[in-house]
C-alpha cells in the first residue's frame, strides 16, 4: 500500500482525494476487522465528514498539513472529543471523552483523518492484547499469533494494510514490541517529546505516545507533527518540534554505535542472528561498531515492575464508578466502589493494582518502590556513561518472534520477560525505535532495536534507515 | 481556663486556608465560593481520564507570601500523592506537598510576645463537598450521596505550628493573629463562616515539664470559639482518663459544636496508608531569587507591625484601648488614625471612632474620605461639635459622604454661644444647690451630672469640655 507520505503528496497533488484514500481504507478494515479484531471502535461517518473537509479546503486552495488526507489509527487510550474511549476495559465501556488529547489535535490539525480506536491490553497493561476485555487481536501476519502488545490493534492496522500509519503509547515497550513481532517501524519518542495531555494514563513517568508506520519515513514524518510542547503537560520539554525527516537520509558514516550484550543475550538465535547482521550492515554504512556490556540493564525489569504498577495503582483509582463509566449499584458508596472496580477491571490490571499497592504501603516503601527508584537512577547514570563513549546503541526489540496465543498467559513473569529489551529506555526517558532487520521462525519478522540520547530522534531514524535500505524494504 | 493538680496542656494547630486565587490550582476552572453546584469544572479538577495537572503561578505567589509573612525559608519543593479512595475526591488522590514543602521553619509572634514556631506551610488541593442523604448523615449508612465539585481543585495553604502552644487561650490568639496575617498577604479572605479557614488541633497533656503526652488531633473546628472550647474539653478529657488510670489513645476525634464534645473518629491503627510518592504528573517547583524578590516586594506589613504602628501614637493605652486597636487593625482602618494623628488631632479619639462608628457600617468607609474623618474630629476636639454630634456627622458621611462642616450646619449643629451655654450653667447651678455646693467642695463626680443637665436641656448641642469651663469658671 502507499506510504503516509506518498498518500498525503497524492492528496495535496490532487492526484487522490482524502475521501478516496478513506473509502479504500474502511473497505478493508470491513474485509479484515472482523477476523482480527483490531478496531473496537470505526468512526465511519465522522471519518468521512473529516475527509470530505480537507478536501474541500483543498479545493479552494487551501494548504493542509503534512499528512493531507492520510487515515490514521488511534489506540483506544487517546482520547477523541465524543469517540467511546475503553482502554480495552470495561470499566471505561459507553465513555466519551468530551475533550480530546494534545496529540489527537495535532494529527488532526495536520490534516490527517482518524479512522477508529485500535484494541489493546486493558489500560496498557500487556504484551500480546490478549488482556483486552473485548478479545484479542490476531497478527495480520499469522493469524495463529499475537500482534504483541500493548498497542496490539495499532500495529496491527499498519500490518493489515488498513492504515499508513498509527498512534500507539509506550510504557515498557508497548510500541516497539508490537511493531517487531508486526514488521514495522515502532518508536518511542524521549520522555516529555510528545504532549500525554489526553492519553490515559498506566505509567505517567514512563508513557510516552509515538508512531507506527511500514517505513522509517512516515513515522519520522509522524513524529515531526507530534513532537513539541504542550503548555497542557507539565512534563513536556519545552522545546519545540524537531527536524526529523530531514534527516533520514543522513546515513550513519561516522558515528559509533554500541552493540549492548545485555540487550540480545537470551534472545532466540535467529534474532540474535539479525541483531549481528544488523551490526554489520551499519558497520558497511560507515558505523563503527563498539561491543558493550551495561550490567545495571540486568535489574530495570525488576524495577519497572515496582514502579509502573506503584504509579498505575494510583493513577487507575479514578475508576470508581462515582463519575464516569461502569457502575455497580451497592448498598453505599464504598461498597459500590469496591464493586464496580471488581467487575470492571480484569485480572492483569487487578495484579498490577494490587502489586503496585503493596510497594507504596508503609513499611514496604523503602524496600521495594524506593530501591526501584535507585535501580532507576543508576539506569540513567549507565547510559549516560554509555552515551559518553557512543552515539547509539544497538540491540534486540524481543526475544523473540510473534508467538501463538496463549503460550505466555499462564505465568505472567513469562509475558512480563517479553519487555526485558524495551524497558531500560523507558525508566531512562530515553527514545528507541525498533525497526524490521531479517526474519525468524516461520519466515516472521524480527525488529531490531536502536537506542539514543534525550532528543537523538534524528540520528535514530537516520540508522534505522540504513537498515531498511540493507533489508531491502525499501 | 486553668488545668488542676499541675496538668499542662499542649497544642499544635494545623489552619488550612484557601487561596484567593482566580483560577484552581491544577486548571484554569474559576475559583469562587457560592456558585451553582458542578459549574466550576472541567476534565483536570473533575479527573477525568487523560487529563493532566498544571501549576498555578498565582497560587505559588500566594504561598509564598504566606511563607515570607510567617518568616519561613522557601526552598525547593516538589509535590506529592496522597491516595485514598473518597466520592468528592475526582482522582481519588489528593496532590499535596510531603517530604518538601515550599515553605518551613518559621515562626510567629502573638501579641502577647509569646512566639509559636510554624514547622512547615505547604500548598495542596482541595477536596469536593459531600452531602450524604438519610441515615446519619455521614457516608456509611447514607441512602445517597451528592458531590459538588465546585471546590475540588481549589488551592490551600496548610500552615503547621510546633507543639508550642500552652493554652486554649493562647491557640485562640494564634489563630487570630495567624488569619489577620493571611488577611495581610492578600491570601485569603479569613471568612471562616465560609469555610476558607479551617483548623484541626493536636492536643495532649503532661505534668509541667514531663516529656510531651500521646497527641489526639480534633477535626471539624470551624470557629475561634469552637477551636478554644474543643481545646479545653479534650485536655480534661485527657487529664479525667489519666487520673482515672486510664491511657490516652493516639487518634483523630471530631468535635460535636452542639454537644460541645470530642467523639473518637478513628484510631491510630485504623488510619489510612496514604501510600505518599511523587505525583508524575507535575514537575519540582523552584522559584528563583527573581520570583521571590517580587513577591517580596509586593508584600505589605504584617498586623504586628500594624498593630504597634497604632499603639505608639498612644500614651499609655489602656485594655480597652488595646481591643479598640484590634478591631482598628483587623479591619485594615488604620490609615484613619494616621491621618488624624499627621493633622495634630488626638489618636485616642480617631481609635475609639473607628473601632465603633467606623467598624459599625463597614461597608460604607468607601464613602468617608480621611479628609472627612480628620475634620469631623477637629471640629470635635475644639468644640464645634459634641461628641453625638460628631458621631452624627460621621453617620452621615459613612452613608452619603460629603463635607462635615456642610452635614453639620443642614442638620443645625451650631455651636452653643457662650452666652447661651452660660445661662443654661446658672439656671442649672439654681436649681440644683446641694449638687452645686458638694461640687465646689470639691466632689470631681459632680461635674458630670452638670454636664448630663446640660446635655439634656440643649438636647445635646454642648460640648463636654466647655460645660466643665464654665463650671470652674463660677466655682
Amino acid at each position: 500500500m502507499k506510504s503516509a507520505t506518498q498518500i498525503a503528496a497524492d492528496v495535496r497533488s490532487g492526484a487522490s482525494s482524502a475521501s478516496a484514500e478513506l473509502e479504500r481504507t474502511l473497505a478493508v478494515i470491513e474485509q479484515r476487522n472482523p477476523e482480527l479484531n483490531v478496531f473496537l471502535h470505526v468512526d465511519v461517518e465522522g471519518a468521512r465528514a473529516t475527509a470530505a473537509s480537507i478536501d474541500a479546503r483543498i479545493a479552494r486552495g487551501e494548504s493542509v498539513g503534512a499528512l493531507a488526507g492520510v487515515p490514521i489509527a488511534l489506540k483506544d487510550n487517546l482520547c477523541q472529543v465524543g469517540i467511546p474511549t475503553t482502554c480495552s476495559s470495561k470499566i471505561l465501556e459507553g465513555w466519551r471523552p468530551p475533550y480530546s488529547a494534545t496529540v489527537v489535535d495535532k494529527v488532526i490539525a495536520a490534516g490527517a483523518v482518524p479512522v477508529g480506536k485500535t484494541n489493546l491490553d486493558e489500560f496498557a497493561m500487556g504484551s500480546s492484547t490478549e488482556n483486552s476485555a473485548f478479545g484479542p487481536t490476531r497478527n495480520p501476519l499469522d493469524p495463529s499469533r499475537v500482534p504483541g502488545g500493548s498497542s496490539g490493534g495499532s500495529a496491527a492496522a499498519v500490518a493489515a494494510e488498513m492504515t499508513s500509519i498509527s498512534l500507539g503509547s509506550d510504557t515498557g515497550g508497548s510500541i516497539r514490541q508490537p511493531a517487531a513481532l508486526c514488521g514495522l517501524v515502532g518508536v518511542k519518542p524521549t520522555y516529555g517529546m510528545v504532549s500525554r495531555y489526553g492519553l490515559i494514563a498506566f505509567a505517567s513517568s514512563l508513557d510516552q505516545v509515538g508512531p507506527f508506520s511500514k517505513t522509517v519515513a512516515d513515522s519520522a514524518l509522524l513524529l515531526e507533527v507530534l513532537a513539541g510542547h504542550d503548555p497542557k503537560d507539565s512534563t513536556s520539554l519545552p522545546e519545540g518540534a524537531p527536524s526529523l525527516v530531514a534527516h533520514v537520509n543522513d546515513g550513519v558514516a561516522g558515528r559509533r554505535i554500541g552493540l549492548v550484550r545485555e540487550l540480545y543475550d537470551g534472545a532466540d538465535d535467529s534474532v540474535v542472528a539479525s541483531v549481528l547482521a544488523a551490526a554489520q550492515a551499519l558497520r558497511e554504512a560507515g558505523a563503527e561498531i563498539v561491543e558493550m556490556s551495561i550490567p545495571e540493564l540486568g535489574l530495570t525489569l525488576s524495577a519497572y515492575y515496582l514502579i509502573a504498577p506503584a504509579e498505575a495503582s494510583s493513577n487507575l483509582a479514578r475508576f470508581d464508578g462515582v463519575r464516569y463509566g461502569l457502575r455497580v449499584k451497592a448498598d453505599d458508596v464504598t461498597a459500590m466502589m469496591e464493586a464496580t472496580r471488581t467487575a470492571g477491571f480484569g485480572a492483569e490490571v487487578k495484579r498490577r493494582i494490587m502489586l503496585g499497592t503493596y510497594a507504596l504501603s508503609a513499611g514496604y516503601y523503602d524496600a521495594y518502590y524506593g530501591q526501584a527508584l535507585k535501580v532507576r537512577t543508576l539506569t540513567i547514570d549507565a547510559f549516560t556513561r554509555a552515551y559518553q563513549e557512543v552515539d547509539l546503541l544497538l540491540g534486540a526489540t524481543t526475544p523473540s518472534v510473534a508467538f501463538a496465543f496463549g503460550a505466555k498467559t499462564a505465568d505472567p513473569m513469562t509475558m512480563y520477560l517479553n519487555d526485558v529489551f524495551t524497558i531500560p529506555t523507558n525508566l531512562a526517558g530515553d527514545p528507541a525505535l525498533s525497526v524490521p532487520f531479517g526474519t525468524g521462525e516461520d519466515n516472521l519478522p524480527v525488529g531490531v532495536q536502536l537506542l539514543g540520547p534525550g532528543r537523538s530522534e534524528a540520528q535514530l531514524f537516520a540508522a534505522a534507515r540504513v537498515l531498511e535500505v540493507a533489508d531491502g524494504r525499501a | 481556663m486553668t488545668l488542676p493538680n499541675g496538668w499542662e496542656m499542649v497544642v499544635g494547630l494545623e489552619v488550612h486556608t484557601e487561596l484567593l486565587t482566580k483560577s484552581k490550582l491544577f486548571c484554569g476552572c474559576a475559583n469562587h465560593f457560592g456558585a451553582e453546584p458542578n459549574t466550576n469544572i472541567c476534565p483536570v479538577c473533575l479527573g477525568l481520564p487523560g487529563s493532566l495537572p498544571v501549576l498555578n503561578r498565582e497560587a505559588v505567589d500566594f504561598a509564598m507570601r504566606i511563607g515570607m509573612a510567617l518568616h519561613c525559608s522557601i526552598a525547593p519543593s516538589t509535590f506529592h500523592r496522597k491516595n485514598y479512595f473518597y466520592p468528592d475526591q475526582s482522582k481519588d488522590y489528593q496532590i499535596s506537598q510531603y517530604d518538601l514543602p515550599i515553605n518551613s521553619a518559621g515562626y510567629l509572634d502573638l501579641p502577647d510576645a509569646s512566639r509559636v514556631s510554624i514547622e512547615r506551610a505547604h500548598m495542596e488541593e482541595d477536596t469536593g463537598k459531600s452531602t450524604h442523604l438519610g441515615g446519619t448523615g455521614r457516608l456509611a449508612g447514607a441512602d445517597s450521596s451528592l458531590v459538588d465539585y465546585n471546590r475540588c481543585g481549589v488551592p490551600l495553604v496548610e500552615i503547621v505550628s510546633g507543639p508550642d502552644i500552652r493554652s486554649s487561650a493562647q491557640a485562640r490568639a494564634y489563630a487570630a493573629e495567624l488569619r489577620g496575617i493571611l488577611i495581610a498577604t492578600g491570601a485569603s479572605d479569613g471568612r471562616l463562616e465560609e469555610g476558607s479557614m479551617r483548623f484541626d488541633a493536636n492536643v495532649s497533656v503532661r505534668q509541667s515539664g514531663a516529656a510531651f503526652g500521646t497527641r489526639c488531633e480534633i477535626k471539624n473546628l470551624n470557629s475561634l470559639r469552637s477551636l478554644q472550647r474543643a481545646i479545653d474539653y479534650e485536655a480534661l478529657r485527657q487529664i479525667q482518663l489519666i487520673e482515672a488510670g486510664g491511657v490516652v489513645r493516639q487518634e483523630t476525634r471530631h468535635w460535636d459544636e452542639n454537644l460541645g464534645q470530642t467523639s473518637t473518629l478513628r484510631v491510630k491503627e485504623d488510619a489510612d496508608d496514604y501510600r505518599y510518592f511523587r505525583d508524575p504528573d507535575l514537575v519540582d517547583l523552584a522559584p528563583d531569587q527573581a520570583w521571590q524578590d517580587r513577591v517580596r516586594a509586593a508584600l505589605g506589613p504584617m498586623p504586628a507591625e500594624r498593630r504597634a504602628g497604632v499603639v505608639s501614637l498612644l500614651t499609655g493605652a489602656s485594655e480597652a484601648q488595646l481591643d479598640a486597636v484590634e478591631v482598628v487593625i483587623d479591619l485594615g482602618l488604620e490609615g484613619y488614625v494616621h491621618a488624624v494623628a499627621a493633622a495634630g488631632g488626638d489618636p485616642a479619639l480617631a481609635v475609639a471612632r473607628v473601632a465603633n462608628e467606623l467598624a459599625g457600617d463597614v461597608d460604607n468607609v468607601g464613602h468617608l474620605t480621611s479628609d472627612a474623618f480628620v475634620m469631623t474630629l477637629a471640629m470635635e476636639q475644639r468644640g464645634e461639635l459634641s461628641a453625638t454630634q460628631a458621631k452624627t456627622v460621621l453617620g452621615e458621611l459613612l452613608a452619603h459622604g460629603g463635607d462635615p462642616r456642610s452635614i453639620a450646619a443642614a442638620k443645625g449643629f451650631e455651636q452653643l454661644s457662650a452666652d447661651t451655654l452660660g445661662s443654661t450653667v446658672a439656671t442649672l447651678i439654681e436649681a440644683n444647690p446641694d449638687e452645686w455646693n458638694r461640687y465646689r467642695e470639691g466632689d470631681e463626680k459632680l461635674a458630670q451630672f452638670f454636664i448630663g443637665q446640660v446635655m439634656k436641656s440643649t438636647k445635646g448641642q454642648a460640648n463636654g469640655k466647655a460645660v466643665i469651663a464654665e463650671l470652674q469658671a463660677r466655682r
